[in-house]
């Protein structure tokens, strides 16, 4: 029988599922994930993690309760930087650690440092450690590495065509399989992390809700990340440190100077630190696109579904009106 | 002339000003974070800001009212949030139409020409290299002389006979400190200062407990934010020793790792590996240090939604349970009051009493 992998459906998936899925099958492991985020896994995430900690982390520690007695080892690498500029979140460099000293009964826990900033080979290195673990060669590791990276690259050229993470997947196993939407007659920018976009239980169904009332969206993981370097800091004498705030930020530039959303919508989740910055950011530059509305979802444990659906329909109401109020002074 | 303010941190205030002036500037010192400056800052500020943030921007619209147009405060470059803090402030006050000025102070080693420009803007009196070097190293005893008081009244004051003196004698103390300049006269201070403290009636035969504080540096350093706890463990009895001092930690970001630095990150390896910026793992460090001294208890201070912090509070639970030493934290913000934080620190205090009565078999343990 295969060796099993757990990896969360949590924080990094979003971002990073099939180039893991895809190297770990290669060496021939098997992967197992948690599956979609719910009740219980919240539940169990909200007891076991600090009460201080902020939704994404308290979910993902439920994703792992929920993994741990279905697998030989737990995925959970320590990703500090891939980019040799920013580094993830302090939450995510602790995260391996935060696990381990807190759960019980764990699995191994593979935990490989993937750090760009210590060379060119860095990550390959990473990739080859991890297949040692599982006796693949180097050579095969780095087979399976480059395949995987292949898979990723088709899986961001997914991304950047429009289609969100989960359709993205579905393509990447069956092409084809999904067709593209009808054009819709509003088109909102959603920034915010990925794990709490894309998680539909955190965000309450969010981007379903939208395209219910007929929005289309827009993610900052539909943005090419050429486009989003362009916009250098921001008109900030520093970037912001953190990868995933520092690419909201650029996105929520980049769509506000475009000019072609309607609406502008920040999700971040309560508690959570670097948003305390990134929001006031966004915020003072949405303060000189008058036209551009935009409005701040807040989301804890216990946001409702009733809370959500009555705040989005009404920025959506405003903004039709707005957008037909506009038609006819043309 | 241009006025000029800096972060108020605890007492390092007085060095500040006196090496700010030094360079010739007109200072104006930040006034001590009082309720009003809780409630400007928490207007101005995101919700989730840290607290140290929110205090911050209320001591900036303070020292505004009194007429700053400058303010000197320091960068970093993370990974935590207060290497952004200047550039959200700079954001903050300009939005609400101030127009100030910011020199922000990077870390010499890896901005150096920033760091170069900085220096300049705030070299008014156009002193040679030479002068601000003597200038930073008498700075740097005054600061020290500071500190050591601090340290001598946290253990002090536990054992004093009568209650209040030690404060007395302190804050008397700290304004002799505050007048020397000659780094002789600094020095006379110092050893006035602590003969002051050492003289006070004190009760050697005290069960005293001894309890580290770790934390995050500005809660820890600055009393208004902690609604000065350490005075009142030490009223409770309890001599505290407090893992960081600005003269213990800018030491450990300007000249490398100390030694006291790196026995503090092996501490901490085991149980945190990596640097996750602000002081989340010197927390666990200290933490074991002074489990392995025999410490009686840990007090770790940090601000509401501070990240390093949450992580390191995740990790401590199991620290605890390993060196079997209790640990109470306080993540602080404007909502927490003094009455409820004293009534937590009472009951810490007695079980860390009974825990050691219980381990030393002593019958009656009087106080
Ligand atoms: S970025 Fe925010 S939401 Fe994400 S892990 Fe960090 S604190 Fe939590
Ligand atoms: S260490 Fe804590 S208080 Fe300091 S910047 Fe980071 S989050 Fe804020």
């Amino acid at each position: 029988m295969a060796v099993k992998v757990g990896i969360p459906n949590a924080l990094l998936y979003y971002i990073y599922y099939p180039l893991w899925q895809a190297f770990f099958n290669e060496i021939g492991v098997q992967v197992v994930t948690s599956g979609k985020t719910t009740k219980d896994i919240l539940n169990n995430g909200v007891r076991e993690a600090l009460a201080d900690a902020c939704v994404p982390v308290k979910i993902f520690f439920g994703h792992v309760m929920g993994l741990k007695d279905r697998v030989d080892y737990l995925f959970i690498p320590r990703v500090v930087c891939v980019n040799r500029k920013t580094i993830y979140c302090p939450k995510f460099l602790g995260l391996p650690d935060m696990i381990r000293h807190s759960i019980t009964g764990l699995p191994p826990v593979i935990d490989i440092r993937m750090d760009s900033r210590q060379g060119y080979f860095a990550m390959l290195k990473a990739y080859t450690e991890i297949g040692s673990i599982f006796n693949a060669s180097k050579h095969s590791s780095f087979r399976a590495y480059k395949k995987a990276c292949r898979t990723l690259n088709r899986y961001n050229k997914l991304l950047q065509s429009g289609w969100n993470p989960h359709e993205a997947m579905s393509l990447l196993r069956k092409p084809g399989s999904l067709s593209k939407p009808p054009e819709p007659s509003l088109n909102f920018a959603v920034i915010g992390y990925p794990y709490n976009i894309y998680d539909s239980f955190i965000s309450v169904n969010l981007l379903d809700k939208l395209r219910r009332l007929g929005v289309g969206t827009i993610t900052t993981e539909n943005i090419s990340p050429l486009l989003l370097a362009w916009q250098k800091n921001c008109g900030l004498p520093k970037r912001l440190f953190w990868t995933f705030s520092d690419r909201a930020l650029k996105a929520a530039h980049l769509l506000f100077k475009q000019g072609r959303i309607d609406g502008m919508l920040h999700l971040t989740a309560f508690g959570c630190g670097p948003d305390s910055l990134l929001n006031k950011f966004i915020e003072l530059e949405a303060k000189k696109y008058k036209n551009i509305p935009f409005m701040t979802l807040m989301i804890d444990e216990h946001t409702g579904e009733a809370g959500m659906s009555t705040r989005l329909e009404a920025f959506v109401d405003m903004v039709k009106r707005r957008k037909e109020a506009l038609a006819c002074l043309k | 002339m241009s006025k000029i303010t800096f972060p108020r941190m605890g007492e390092s205030y007085r060095t500040f000003k006196m090496f700010l002036e030094d360079l010739g500037n007109e200072v104006v010192v930040p006034p001590r974070p009082s309720k009003r400056t809780l409630d400007l800052g928490i207007r101005y500020t995101p919700e989730f800001a840290c607290f140290p943030l929110k205090i911050l921007m209320g001591t900036y619209l303070e020292t505004i009212e009194m007429g700053i147009d400058t303010i000197v405060t320091s960068g970093g470059v993370g990974p935590c949030r207060a290497g952004e803090y200047a550039m959200l402030h700079h954001k903050l006050l300009s939005d609400l139409g101030y127009k100030v000025k910011m020199i922000v102070i990077e870390p010499p080693r890896l901005h150096p020409f920033n760091f170069y420009k900085s220096v300049r803007a705030l070299n008014k009196a156009r002193i040679s290299i030479k002068g601000i070097i003597a200038h930073v190293k008498r700075a740097w005893r005054k600061l020290q002389a500071l500190d050591n008081l601090e340290k001598l009244s946290h253990i002090v004051r536990p054992r004093e006979i009568n209650r209040g003196n030690t404060t007395k004698v302190y804050r008397k103390a700290l304004e002799w400190i505050d007048q020397a300049y000659t780094t002789e006269q600094i020095v006379e201070a110092e050893s006035t200062a602590l003969e002051a403290l050492n003289s006070i009636p004190q009760d050697a035969n005290r069960n005293v407990l001894k309890v580290g504080i770790v934390g995050e540096i500005y809660v820890l350093l600055e009393p208004a934010s902690n609604l000065e706890i350490e005075e009142t463990l030490g009223n409770l009895g309890v001599e505290v020793e407090k893992s960081m001092f600005l003269t213990g930690w800018t030491r450990d970001n300007s000249w490398n790792e100390t030694s006291e630095g790196i026995t503090v990150k092996e501490a901490a390896s085991p149980y945190l590996p990596e640097l996750i910026g602000g002081h989340g793992r010197d927390s666990i460090g200290h933490t074991v240090l002074y489990a392995k001294r025999g410490f009686d208890g840990i007090i770790q201070l940090a601000p509401f939604t501070c990240i390093p912090e949450i992580v390191a509070r995740t990790i401590l639970t199991k620290v605890s349970k390993d060196y079997n030493i209790p640990v109470l934290t306080f993540f602080l913000d404007e909502q927490t009051g003094k009455a409820g934080m004293n009534t937590r620190l009472e009951a810490f205090v007695d079980l860390l009493k009974r825990k050691k009565q219980f381990q030393s078999g002593i019958e009656s343990f009087t106080c």
